[in-house]
C-alpha cells in the first residue's frame, strides 16, 4: 500500500465514522430525508463561498454552505407551518429549487469559476491526497483530512457532552422539554451538526452519497438492535467496514470510490435486511408463517373441543369440513401431537387433559380479549418456542 | 431576440419546437401524475424513483452496448420499479420508517449507478460519451422520436387515467372504504404507481435524475392551492407543468450556458410561490387579510359588548355616556366607533356616546348569535 492509499482510506473510514453519529439520530427522529435535501440545498452556498474565498476547503466557504443547510431546514419547517402542502411536499419543494440555484449560478459563472457541479455532486477520493496543507512550508497531510479529522472531533465531543440530551429529545420530546432541554435548541444543534458533515465530506464522496453514509451504516444497524448506543457502534462500524472494502473493490474495478463505497453499504444493508434474527425479512415470514399455523391450531381445537360425535373428529373430516389444504392440517395435526394436546386413536382426534385447558384458556382470551391472558399463555403452552 | 422572433423561432427551428413541444409535453403529463403522488403523501416517492433509476440506465447500457434512449430508460423504468417495490418491502416488513426507506433506496441505487457510470467510463468503447447526460438532464439532445415517444405515453396515461378516475379517486381519499366496496386496491395501487415511475423515468433525459423530483411535485403543489376538488386540481397541474416546460425552454434558450432542466424547476418554484401568496382561499397574503378582519372585528365586538354592560344598568338606553369613560378598555379607536357610527349602532355627540335601539338588539344577542354560530 502506497502512503497514498492509505490516506484514501483513513479519510474514507473519517467521512464514515463523522457521517454515521448523526445518521443514526436522523434515522431516529424520522429525518433521513432532510439530510438528501441538505445535500443537495448546500449547493448554491458552496457556489457563493466558492466565489469569496476562491477555495473548495476554506472554513469560511464550509461555514457559509452548512447556512444554507439550516436555511433549508427553516425553510421547509416555515413552509411546512402554513399547512399549505405536507411535510415531505415542502422537503421535496424546497431543495431543488436551491439546488437549482446552485447550478444556474455555476452555469453563468463558468468561464471564472473552476468548479464542476459533476465534482460537488459525486466528489473524488482519488484526488484527495493531493490537496496537501502546509504549515510554514512543512507538508502536515491532506488538507480534506485535516477538515473532516476536525469535524469528527468536534462531533464526537458534542456527542458526548449532550449524549443524555440528544437521548431523550430523540424519544420523547415531550419528557426533554418538561426536564428542561430545549428540544428545538437540540434539533437545530442536530441540523448544524449534520449540515457541516455534508459540506466537510462532500469534496471527498460527494453530496448525494453523503446521504448514503449518513442513512444506509444506521439503518441497518437498527435492524440488529434497539438500544441507542449500540446502534451508534454497529453504524460506525458498518461504515468504516464498507469505506475501507469499497475502496478495495474501486481499486479492483478501477470505478468511483464513493460509488463502490456506497455499494458495499448497500449489500450490506440487503444482507443484514435478508437475513437480521428476528427482524430480517426471512424471520418476519418464518414468523408470519408460524403464527398462521398457530391461529390454524387453534381454530382446529376449538373444533375438537365442539363437537363430541366420532364422525366430526376424524382425521380426513379436516380436509373436507375447516377446508384446509393436506399439507396444513399436517402440519397442525403433526404441531398438536407434538405438544400433546390431542391423541391420534383410529384415525380419530379427540383432545387430551392438556388440549382441554388450552382450548378453555384460549376461549377466554378470544371472549374477554385481554393482552394479559394470552401473555401467560404463552408461558405455559409454548408451541414453537419449546 | 424579443418575443415575437422567439415565438416565430419556435414554430420554425426544428430543435426549439422539438424541445419546447417536450418538455411541455413532459410538464403536462409530470403534473398530472404528481397530483396523485402528492395527495398520496408519496412526494419524495419521486426523487428516490429518480435516483433509483440511475443503475437501471447503466445495466442496459452494458448489456446492449446501444445508447438508444428507448432502451435506456426501459432499463430505467425496471430498476425504478425495482427500487420502489423494495421501498414498500422495508416499510411493510421491517420497522424502518419510510423516510429511511427512501433515503436508502435513493442514495445506494445512485452509489451504484455511480460505480456503473465510472466502470463504463473507463471501458475501451467510445459510444459510451453521453450517459451522463441523464444526471442534469439534456433537453438539447431530445429528439422527435423522443417527442412522439413521450405523447403516446401520455397518450396511454391520460387513458388510464380517465378509464380508472373513480377507483383513483377512491383509493386516493379512503383506501379502507375502497377494500370494503370490494375494488382490488392492491392492483390500482400498484397500477398508479407504476405510471409515476414511468412519468419520471420520461423526464430523465430532458430533466435529469437529480432535478425530476421537482417537476412531479412543483407544479401539483401550486394546483392544489387553487382548489379542493380533484379533477380540476390533476388539469391545473398538468397545464402549470406545460408552461414551466414551455417558459423553462424559452428562458434557457435565450440565454447563455443556461442548461434546461434547472431553468424548469425554478419555473415551477417560482409559479409554486405564487400559488402559495396569492391563492385566494389558501393563499398566505388572502389569510393574512383574513386574519386582520377578524381580529378588526372581534375588538368591534368587544367595544360594543363593553357599552351593552355599562347601559344595561340604565334605564334608558340611550343615556349619553362620556367617550372617557371607554378609555380604560383597550379595544376601542376612533375607526372602531367610527364604524359603529355607520352601522347605526351609536350615536355620536360631542365627546358622548349614546347606544341606539338597534345597537341595543345586536349587542344583546352578540353571544347568541355567536352560540348558534358554533352549533
Amino acid at each position: 500500500m502506497s502512503s497514498a492509499q492509505i490516506e484514501i482510506q483513513l479519510i474514507a473510514s473519517l467521512v464514515a465514522i463523522a457521517c454515521a453519529i448523526p445518521g443514526t439520530f436522523l434515522v431516529l427522529r424520522k429525518m433521513a430525508m432532510i439530510s438528501d435535501a441538505i445535500s443537495h440545498s448546500i449547493l448554491p452556498g458552496i457556489v457563493i463561498g466558492f466565489f469569496i474565498t476562491q477555495d473548495l476547503n476554506s472554513p469560511l466557504l464550509i461555514l457559509l454552505a452548512a447556512l444554507t443547510g439550516i436555511l433549508t431546514v427553516v425553510l421547509v419547517e416555515y413552509i411546512q407551518k402554513t399547512g399549505l402542502v405536507k411535510e415531505d411536499t415542502a422537503i421535496g419543494l424546497v431543495f431543488p429549487a436551491l439546488f437549482s440555484i446552485g447550478v444556474i449560478m455555476i452555469a453563468k459563472n463558468a468561464n471564472d469559476v473552476h468548479l464542476d457541479v459533476d465534482a460537488v455532486l459525486l466528489g473524488e477520493l482519488a484526488f484527495a491526497p493531493f490537496d496537501r496543507l502546509m504549515v510554514s512550508g512543512i507538508d502536515v497531510g491532506p488538507k480534506s483530512l485535516w477538515i473532516i479529522g476536525a469535524i469528527l472531533i468536534i462531533t464526537i465531543g458534542l456527542l458526548f457532552a449532550f449524549f443524555k440530551e440528544l437521548k431523550v429529545s430523540t424519544f420523547d420530546v415531550g419528557l426533554a422539554a418538561s426536564l428542561g432541554f430545549s428540544p428545538v435548541v437540540i434539533h437545530y444543534g442536530l441540523m448544524t451538526v449534520s449540515s457541516i458533515t455534508t459540506v466537510g465530506a462532500f469534496d471527498a464522496v460527494g453530496a448525494i452519497l453523503v446521504v448514503a453514509l449518513m442513512i444506509a451504516p444506521a439503518a441497518t444497524a437498527y435492524l440488529l438492535t434497539n438500544e441507542l448506543k449500540r446502534m451508534l457502534i454497529y453504524a460506525i462500524c458498518f461504515g468504516v467496514f464498507s469505506a475501507i472494502s469499497g475502496y478495495w473493490v474501486a481499486h479492483w474495478l478501477d470505478a468511483s470510490i464513493a460509488g463502490s463505497i456506497t455499494t458495499m453499504l448497500g449489500l450490506l444493508f440487503l444482507a443484514v435486511y435478508l437475513f437480521a434474527p428476528s427482524r430480517g425479512v426471512i424471520a418476519v415470514l418464518y414468523r408470519e408463517k408460524q403464527q398462521r399455523t398457530e391461529v390454524s391450531l387453534l381454530t382446529f381445537l376449538l373444533h375438537l373441543k365442539n363437537h363430541t360425535e366420532v364422525r366430526e373428529r376424524h382425521v380426513n373430516h379436516l380436509n373436507e369440513h375447516i377446508n384446509w389444504q393436506k399439507v396444513r392440517s399436517k402440519t397442525v395435526l403433526n404441531l398438536a401431537l407434538k405438544n400433546n394436546m390431542i391423541q391420534l386413536d383410529n384415525n380419530i382426534v379427540s383432545l387430551t387433559e392438556k388440549g382441554e385447558d388450552f382450548t378453555s384458556q384460549a376461549i377466554d382470551y378470544i371472549i374477554t380479549n385481554e393482552d394479559g391472558k394470552i401473555e401467560h399463555m404463552k408461558d405455559d403452552f409454548f408451541l414453537f418456542r419449546g | 431576440m424579443d418575443i415575437t422572433e422567439y415565438i416565430k423561432l419556435v414554430f420554425t427551428d426544428y430543435t426549439l419546437r422539438t424541445i419546447t413541444l417536450g418538455t411541455a409535453i413532459l410538464g403536462a403529463v409530470t403534473g398530472m401524475l404528481g397530483s396523485f403522488a402528492v395527495l398520496r403523501k408519496q412526494s419524495l416517492l419521486g426523487d428516490a424513483i429518480s435516483h433509483a433509476a440511475l443503475p437501471g440506465i447503466a445495466i442496459a447500457f452494458l448489456l446492449t452496448g446501444a445508447k438508444d434512449s428507448n432502451t435506456l430508460l426501459l432499463g430505467a423504468l425496471v430498476s425504478g420499479l425495482l427500487g420502489t417495490f423494495w421501498i414498500r418491502g422495508i416499510i411493510s416488513k421491517t420497522h424502518l420508517k419510510s423516510d429511511t426507506a427512501l433515503g436508502l433506496i435513493l442514495s445506494l441505487f445512485f452509489g451504484f449507478g455511480m460505480l456503473l457510470l465510472t466502470f463504463i467510463q473507463k471501458q475501451p468503447n467510445a459510444n459510451q460519451a453521453g450517459l451522463d447526460k441523464y444526471l442534469f438532464g439534456q433537453a438539447a439532445t431530445l429528439l422527435e422520436s423522443d417527442v412522439w415517444m413521450m405523447s403516446i405515453v401520455t397518450g396511454i396515461c391520460l387513458f388510464v387515467l380517465l378509464l380508472f378516475w373513480k377507483e383513483f379517486k377512491i383509493l386516493l381519499f379512503d383506501a379502507d372504504y375502497t377494500k370494503t366496496l370490494g375494488f382490488n386496491t392492491k392492483f390500482i395501487d400498484v397500477l398508479i404507481t407504476s405510471f409515476i415511475v414511468l412519468a419520471i423515468v420520461l423526464g430523465l433525459q430532458t430533466v435529469g435524475v437529480v432535478l425530476m423530483s421537482a417537476m412531479l411535485l412543483a407544479p401539483a403543489a401550486a394546483a392544489r392551492q387553487w382548489t379542493n376538488s380533484l379533477s380540476v386540481m390533476v388539469f391545473l397541474a398538468a397545464i402549470f407543468g406545460a408552461f414551466s416546460g414551455v417558459f423553462g425552454t424559452a428562458i434557457s434558450a435565450t440565454q447563455n450556458n443556461l442548461s434546461t432542466g434547472p431553468v424548469i424547476v425554478i419555473v415551477a418554484s417560482v409559479f409554486v410561490l405564487f400559488s402559495f401568496i396569492f391563492s385566494p382561499s389558501r393563499g398566505l397574503l388572502f389569510k393574512q387579510i383574513r386574519f386582520i378582519k377578524n381580529r378588526r372585528d372581534l375588538q368591534l365586538h368587544k367595544t360594543l359588548a363593553f357599552m351593552y354592560n355599562i347601559v344595561e344598568s340604565h334605564e334608558n338606553i340611550s343615556h349619553p355616556h362620556a367617550i372617557k369613560i371607554l378609555n380604560n378598555f383597550q379595544g376601542y379607536t376612533k375607526s372602531t366607533l367610527q364604524k359603529l357610527v355607520s352601522k347605526n349602532y351609536v350615536t355620536l355627540d360631542g365627546g358622548m356616546w349614546s347606544l341606539t335601539e338597534e345597537g341595543f338588539q345586536a349587542a344583546s344577542n352578540l353571544y347568541n348569535q355567536q352560540n348558534d354560530n358554533n352549533e
